[in-house]
């Protein structure tokens, strides 16, 4: 019995965690871009929702996944046309894009609220997901929750280890000094933009196709937010932030448990991701390590070079 | 033939307020397209969304219960925006002002007197100072991001009143409905014009608007708050102290965003219940924005915006235009805007472009 | 050696660049010959930058042509640049100070091996030319002289044809610079061509077979700097008569104004320098200088005595007797101790605003331009007009923003600002950073009446010329230490220099054993 309820927590608390992962791995290249997107909320509103209307009409899960990835990019694109090229404030034109996308996402999904959607297919190893307790932790889970922590394996690969991550990375310390070596600033933030709103895009059609299955307004309660957060928890760095966001998958699961435990009310309980996320800031910015100055030294600075 | 962009050295006065009237064209041409897309009459929708609301004396007086809010919240945050203090929580602090407000007039209930109304202002100010002191400590002390706890304090917020409307302050005779007694008429706004909805906060709104222009306008501390967003390096050289003016910023939107809420819970609504506004905390960003920051300007933005929502509910009731469609204006148009201050900043040439060798 | 007769490795014919209103580069010409030290010389603003950034493809130029070894080319980005054989080292530099040596070079090469493979030949080629680095570092924890180091060695990695160096001696103590001369004699004895940009005429005498000089964007004349005089050069360089700043007669009071007592200062930045036990006292009208390599403590040292950060002991800094200390800007301010920042736009000015709203910055206390809280705007707008007629600044008016001013004369207007207020103490910056020579020579004589008046003058700045000129006392601040100061009449550059480069630690020792050798005596 016990063993059956640590198996189906634990089972549950990565699936609580990949929709933030996503999130906030596609957030974290755009930030060492040194670009700061506020728009994560909207972008994954939009990816849950594509994700959700693809998959009813078309009735196949890869379909919808892939339209949640564009629409999560296409949201993206319209920031980078909008910071980048017209040199729009990068923070408000994040939390216009998140108020857009909040506001498009209930539009365009009016008629699909409450309709069923056909499961994700759980990818099935045989032998590996007939493991006892491992089994059905690890390998009993949908194609996207390996497809996030590929994402996070990838990022960490592409950052450190290749040439173009590199140039990632120093565009986001000094655009000026990169543009004056000939490294494509603008190119780059462009791509890192586009990846970040594809990932927030998939982070959203996880929820709606595979951790509630369903379509609601204003699904994401917060979650672009956290994943925001999480960027700065994980102090810029990937395998950190898959940290950071399994913590939070488990301080929601966790939370959803402990309401039935005590004679509080449930709001008490529903708090407790958000109170965490300003906890776990509160940390990271106070403590002795310091974690802030790890942030992308041009983070959040527009850049125009000058022809 | 190119087209060559230039900065200019200083930014074109005329643009700047031309932008907005540019953004709501653009805004009103891409809604035809969505309309057209949905299925709707565009040209009948638009009507309905945008010129019903304003055609009777009493749809100018709903526009006036919808803008003052608006305006309330926005006059405060643009302060903050102008420091680069991104307060986004106004919403919490509304929730929280209008905690603070409903608990007095709850907690007097049986009591009558002109006194309960200005206490109810005052502890709807403080609770919103008080929710908005939070993210302000934790950026002046520990630099965490004011964007992102303001934010997460607005989901608690909503969760506190859900505490409160469904558990002790629940309304004993009201079936297990979750909302409060009815306030008595000491606890409400009093109207200022009978068979409208008008009540006097929309006074007390004219007259925060007209001190936020002189507080910016004319005052050493506007000036402050100025220097501190343009040039954070030049405000320390001042002598101007970073964490002063974004405790400034933070309360006082915060206070008024309180206000506003209490404005909401004495005026149309009467009672606190679990949701209080289609999200005026958030629409008041792209209030102060559309404004351009200025109170004057948002005072014309409010009532815009104001129009989005009273015209959003004409053409769902004529039209079956689903209520979202408010909420993708109003995104629009801020994208719209920020898209246009290109122009303001960047001089766009045609220009004569020869080979720069051969 | 170089050839004059051989056809020129680099060529530029009639080469334009226009910035809006302003006519950068206006139908330059000349050419470089392989092997060649081809200085560069001008004032700020002579559009030397512009057309470098035009040669490395940086900026595109709107008219003219480039040979390369005599065939045109197309230069449009800095990638075609290094493909040709261009390598450049920049006056800021174009490093990321988070990241690894070895990773900076990568960035800067085209066709980078792996990173193992790098290392090796980076060692290889910084010991060839002396100029030892080591791969592994992170650039932040790199002084001045070695980031310089790992530009140069990213571009000889590429075997250039051709090196440009953008002012590389400002950064340079005068031994490094000396260590610097050396390895591009190495370089052009093997053929490859240096344009060397620079102001300082000695350098370009010490070092370059021949010298294009710019004014105003064009081309004013070609010389052999070996055989024009440097008087000459400045003449061409500046367009009129060299104005020659003669040292005031020194100062005999040294009754102390200003006395900073063993200040302690632990940056708050990530990568700042920590202040340690600065010591020293300025006297009334005396100008004391502070000298130094950039970024050896002196943004810190400034904002400690401007009163932008403030310290703990209040008796760290004391005006007339009174520790100020403990006080914020604005309250030293009112106690007589007024500054100039370095940077120009966004610290001493905001561009986006007037000069009548700027002249609020400091002035709005000393000079009543508000009142219980109330900004009085026809007085801040007269107070402007003052300093624009005073000081001579180009401006529309006092209703000009800050940005449309030119460098000079918003220095100028700066200046002015703090120096019609009389104070006790004047606490300045790089106060001639970037201006031309007329705008320089006005700031200077601002000083000088000002000292004259009585006030106790502090200015950091990292052009020792400036501080030999116009200095009576300086010292040198080094890695966050301050050496005991000189009579800057009696001061010889290489004492300076090796101050500077962080010598005076044993110095003081020395000098304390001879103290005590003359107490037992």
């Amino acid at each position: 019995m016990i063993a059956l309820s640590i198996v189906n927590i634990s089972a549950a608390v990565i699936s609580a965690s990949t929709p933030l992962l996503f999130a906030a791995t596609g957030e974290l290249v755009v930030e060492r871009a040194g670009v700061l997107n506020l728009g994560v909320e909207g972008m994954m509103l939009m990816g849950a929702v594509t994700g959700f209307a693809v998959t009813v009409s078309t009735g196949s899960p890869i379909l919808g996944i892939l339209a949640a990835a564009t629409a999560g990019a296409a949201l993206a694109l319209a920031f980078a046309l909008l910071t980048l090229t017209l040199m729009a404030n990068q923070v408000a034109t994040g939390l216009a894009l998140t108020i857009f996308g909040i506001g498009l996402s209930a539009l365009l999904g009016s008629g699909f609220v409450g309709q069923p959607v056909p499961a994700l297919p759980k990818l099935h190893l045989s032998g590996l997901s007939d493991l006892p307790v491992l089994g059905p932790i690890l390998f009993g889970q949908d194609a996207l929750v390996y497809l996030s922590v590929c994402l996070t394996a990838a990022t960490a690969w592409f950052l450190k280890r290749t040439h173009a991550g590199m140039t990632l990375r120093a565009i986001g310390e000094s655009a000026e000094s990169a543009h004056s070596l000939g490294l494509p600033v603008i190119r780059t933030r462009y791509l890192a933009t586009l990846f970040g709103g594809a990932a927030a895009g998939l982070g959203g059609a996880f929820l709606s196709l595979s951790y509630t299955p369903m379509w609601m307004e204003g699904m994401t309660s917060g979650r672009g937010w956290i994943a925001l957060a999480l960027v700065v928890f994980g102090s810029w760095r990937p395998w950190r932030v898959l940290a950071g966001a399994y913590l939070f998958g488990g301080v929601t699961i966790l939370q959803l448990h402990a309401q039935g435990a005590f004679h509080l009310p449930a709001q008490v309980f529903s708090m407790l991701p958000y109170l965490a996320t300003i906890a776990v800031l509160t940390i990271i910015s106070a403590g002795p390590w310091r974690g802030r100055f790890n942030a992308p030294a041009d983070l959040g600075k527009p850049f125009r070079p000058s022809v | 033939m190119w087209f060559k962009v230039e900065p200019r050295q200083e930014a074109s006065q005329a643009v700047i307020y031309a932008t907005p009237v540019l953004a709501v064209a653009l805004t009103v041409a891409s809604g035809y397209f969505l309309f057209l897309f949905l299925g709707l009459a565009p040209a009948k929708t638009l009507y309905h969304f945008l010129i019903s609301p304003t055609l009777t004396f009493y749809g100018w007086s709903e526009l006036c219960v919808k803008a003052g809010p608006l305006v309330l919240i926005a006059s405060g945050l643009a302060i903050g925006f102008r420091a680069n203090v991104w307060n986004i929580g106004a919403e919490g602090q509304l929730t929280l002002g209008a905690v603070g407000a409903g608990g007095i007039a709850l907690a007097f209930w049986n009591e009558t007197g002109l006194w309960i109304l200005p206490l109810m202002c005052l502890a709807g100010i403080v609770g919103g100072m008080l929710y908005a002191a939070i993210p302000a400590f934790l950026k002046t002390r520990y630099e965490v991001s004011e964007i992102l706890t303001s934010l997460m304090l607005t989901y608690v917020a909503t969760l506190i009143l859900g505490i409160l409307v469904y558990g002790p302050w629940r309304d004993p005779l009201g079936f297990n409905f979750p909302q409060t007694r009815m306030f008595t008429d000491s606890a409400l706004a009093p109207l200022i014009l009978e068979g409208t909805r008008m009540h006097i906060g929309i006074v007390v709104t004219l007259a925060v608007a007209v001190g936020a222009w002189v507080v910016m306008a004319r005052t050493v501390i506007g000036f402050q708050i100025k220097v501190v967003g343009l040039a954070p390096a030049a405000a320390r050289f001042a002598g101007f102290s970073r964490n002063r003016t974004v405790w400034f910023s933070l309360l006082l939107s915060g206070g008024l965003a309180g206000l506003a809420g209490t404005f909401e819970v004495a005026g149309p609504i009467g009672q606190l219940v679990p949701h209080l506004t289609p999200g005026y905390g958030f629409t008041a960003i792209i209030v102060a924005f559309l404004g351009r920051l200025h109170p004057l300007g948002i005072i014309a933005s409010g009532f815009l915006m104001a129009i989005s929502y009273n015209g959003g509910e004409i053409a769902q009731v004529e039209d079956r235009l689903p209520q979202a469609a408010t909420g993708v204006f109003q995104g629009m148009l801020l994208f719209y805007l920020l898209a246009c201050d290109f122009l303001s900043r960047y001089r766009i040439r045609m220009a004569q472009r020869e080979a720069t060798s051969s | 050696m170089h050839d004059e007769r051989r056809t020129p490795r680099l060529a530029l014919h009639e080469i334009s660049k226009r910035f809006q209103t302003v006519v950068a580069n206006d139908g330059i010409s000349f050419s470089v010959a392989p092997g060649q030290v081809h200085a560069l010389l001008g004032e700020n603003g002579a559009g030397k930058s512009t057309l470098v950034k035009i040669i490395y493809g940086v900026l595109q130029a709107d008219e003219g042509q480039i040979l390369w070894d005599g065939q045109p080319v197309a230069i449009d980005s800095p990638h075609r640049a290094r493909a040709q054989g261009i390598g450049m080292v920049f006056q800021h530099f174009s490093l990321f100070e988070a990241m690894t040596v070895l990773e900076n070079i990568a960035l800067g090469l085209d066709n980078a091996p792996d990173l193992k493979a790098l290392a090796d030949r980076i060692v290889t080629v910084s010991q060839k030319y002396g100029l030892p680095l080591d791969p592994g570092r992170e650039i932040h924890t790199l002084s001045v002289g070695e980031r310089q180091r790992v530009e140069i060695v990213r571009c000889l990695l590429q075997n250039p044809k051709l090196l440009i160096m953008d002012e590389p001696t400002s950064v340079l103590t005068p031994q490094e610079v000396e260590r610097l001369f050396v390895t591009l004699r190495q370089l052009s004895d093997e053929g490859c061509s240096i344009l060397y940009i620079s102001h300082k005429l000695q350098e370009i005498k010490d070092l370059c077979h021949h010298a294009t000089v710019l004014r105003g964007g064009r081309v004013v004349g070609e010389c052999d700097p070996a055989v024009e005089t440097a008087r000459g050069m400045a003449q061409l360089m500046i367009g009129a008569e060299l104005k020659q700043l003669t040292r005031r007669a020194a100062v005999t009071s040294r009754e102390p104004r200003l006395i900073v007592d063993t200040l302690e200062l632990r940056s708050n930045q990530p990568f700042g320098i920590d202040l340690k036990c600065i010591s020293f006292e300025v006297g009334v009208g005396e100008i004391f200088g502070i000298a130094g390599v950039a970024g050896n403590g002196q943004n810190e040292l400034a904002q400690a005595l401007a009163g932008e950060v403030t310290l703990r002991q209040p008796s760290a800094i004391r005006l007339d007797g009174k520790p100020i200390g403990h006080l914020g800007a604005e309250k030293r301010r009112m106690k007589g101790l007024c500054s100039v920042p370095e940077e120009r736009t966004g610290h001493a000015a905001v561009p986006e605003m007037s000069l009548a709203t700027n002249t609020l910055l400091t002035a709005r206390n000393r000079m009543g331009l508000a009142a219980q809280g109330f900004i009085q705007i026809r007085d801040a707008r007269n107070y402007a007009a003052r300093i624009i007629r005073d000081f001579a600044v180009k401006a529309g008016g006092p209703n000009s923003n800050a940005a449309t001013l030119s460098g000079g004369n918003l220095q100028k207007f700066i200046v002015g600002r703090e120096v019609l207020q009389s104070p006790e103490v004047l606490v300045i910056a790089q106060p001639t950073w970037g201006v031309d020579a007329g705008a320089a020579a006005a700031i200077h004589e601002a000083l000088f009446r000002l000292a004259q008046s009585g006030t106790a003058i502090v200015v950091i700045s990292q052009d020792l010329d400036e501080l030999l000129v116009v200095t009576d006392r300086l010292a040198v601040i080094n890695m966050g230490t301050l050496s005991p100061a000189i009579d800057t009449a009696e001061a010889s550059i290489e004492q300076i220099g090796l101050l500077m480069g962080g010598l005076h630690g044993m110095e003081t020792e020395a000098r304390l054993d001879h103290e005590d050798m003359s107490n037992v005596v």
